[in-house]
């Protein structure tokens, strides 16, 4: 358990360390998600266009 | 402009005496303010031209070994060296992890009568990267170059 | 018209673009895996900064794929401007967003490693200034972009910027070796070869291909969203210009 500790605490680092990783995790996910979002979106909006005609 | 070239060689043409010409001006803007954009000043700079007593500025070097003192009342006092010329720091706040005596740092404050009054320090390290262990076999085989970089 | 024919068949793009997402996203995931394992476990701390050092395996990345992304818009838009390829202004307008976060990130986590190391979040050395005038660059472009009624026109005004931006690259890159600055000067581009050393060289490098492999991942993603956006444009111009006299 204390090991564990010790990993998160990263040597008295650990709130630099693991901001950085997750704030990194987390704004690319963000904009792979936005990216596919809008991608799905165009895509069902190109396919009702061409449905329609 | 030419009549003979085509339209796309034409925009190359442009495109290209346009960047060339912009990266000239920047060069040319960016060595007039040399001056302005260096951050802090070695001791040797300070010491050939003192800057006046009221002007808030920057000295950048490596903490002296053997210099260090704490006098108390969280008052810290070291020589700060570019190893051709020195000065000594006094300063009351809190150091960086990173300060120890031989490392790089940047001090900001004013120069009076031939001492340096930091009110903010700054830790400065190299661009090298290792293990403890592998520093360890540098200085047992004699190897160990201490850090002068940091003055650069 | 020839932007918007290029639209009615851009079926070899959207091919290459099917088969090589698939590679991008088990490159990006796999190298990342490897270089977190790497990163966070199996890498010894530094001799000076200790753990801290750690946050290089994020922090660097970001920054080369700031510089990597701003090149690619740069080309992209000098492309776009002098052979007019429909594609070459997707590219730039799907890259400004991704190379505007990876700007953010170098910037955030350098300022999260600057604290501990350094003892300040901030300063204004030229690294980090010119860093700032870097993201200023990307929502300048991404704001001119979106600014004109006219597609076109925004991706022209807009590719003009970044091509008077692209000066600030190899600023940005020698800042350190030209001036005096806080920030250290390069680690890994520099004579005489690497200066760090081999157990967090792997890391740092995993990171980076997984940074890399994740920006073509999704810049496909974009592209591709871009050409639906660009057909529905087209269709709705051939709509109302049927609907005219």
């Amino acid at each position: 358990m204390s090991d564990l500790a010790g990993f998160f605490a990263m040597g008295g680092y650990g709130a630099f360390v693991w901001l950085s990783y997750g704030v990194t995790l987390m704004i690319l996910v963000l904009v792979w998600a936005a990216s596919v979002r809008r991608l799905k979106r165009n895509e069902r909006a190109l396919a009702e266009m061409e449905a329609r005609r | 402009m030419k009549s003979g070239l085509k339209p796309k060689h034409r925009r190359l043409v442009f495109v290209g005496i346009a960047m060339a010409l912009l990266a000239a001006a920047t060069g040319l803007i960016l060595s007039a303010l040399r001056e302005n954009i260096v951050f802090f000043y070695s001791p040797s700079d300070i010491l050939a031209k003192p800057p006046a007593p009221e002007s808030r500025i920057r000295v950048g070097g490596l903490v002296e070994t053997g210099s260090v003192e704490k006098p108390g009342g969280g008052v810290v006092r070291f020589r700060i060296t570019d190893t051709a010329m020195t000065i000594p720091v006094s300063y009351r706040g809190i150091l960086p992890d990173l300060f120890r005596e031989g490392q790089g740092i940047v001090a900001q404050g004013r120069f009076v009568n031939g001492a340096f009054a930091a009110d903010e320090v700054l830790a400065k390290h190299d661009e090298t990267y290792m293990p403890n262990e592998v520093t360890d076999a540098i200085k047992k085989s004699g190897q160990w170059k201490p850090d002068v970089k940091g003055t650069k | 018209m020839k932007r918007l024919d290029w639209f009615a068949n851009p079926a070899r793009f959207l091919r290459l673009a099917r088969a090589v997402q698939p590679w991008a996203t088990g490159i990006a995931l796999t190298a990342a895996a490897a270089g977190l394992y790497l990163g966070l476990f199996a890498s010894p701390p530094d001799y000076q900064q200790g753990e801290s050092v750690r946050i290089m395996y994020v922090h660097v990345p970001a920054a080369w794929m700031a510089l990597f992304c701003y090149t690619a818009l740069a080309v992209a838009s000098a492309v776009a401007l002098i052979w007019k390829h429909p594609l070459a202004d997707l590219a730039a307008r799907a890259t400004a967003p991704v190379g505007a976060a990876f700007t953010f990130l170098a910037l955030l986590t350098g300022s999260l490693w600057g604290k501990p190391m350094w003892g300040t979040w901030w300063v204004w050395d030229a690294r980090l200034t010119s860093v700032l005038v870097l993201l200023f660059l990307y929502l300048g472009y991404i704001a001119l972009n979106g600014a004109f009624d006219d597609p076109a026109r925004g991706a022209k005004a807009s590719a003009v910027l970044a091509l008077v931006g692209f000066v600030n690259v190899p600023i940005v890159k020698f800042s350190v070796d030209w001036w005096n600055t806080l920030h250290q000067p390069a680690s890994v581009l520099r004579a005489g070869g690497p200066a760090i050393h081999e157990s967090m060289f792997a890391p740092l490098l995993l990171m980076a291909l997984a940074f890399k492999a994740y920006f073509v991942w999704v810049l496909l993603i974009r592209i591709r969203a871009e050409i639906a956006a660009g057909k529905i444009r087209a269709a709705r111009l051939r709509a109302s210009g049927d609907a005219a006299p």
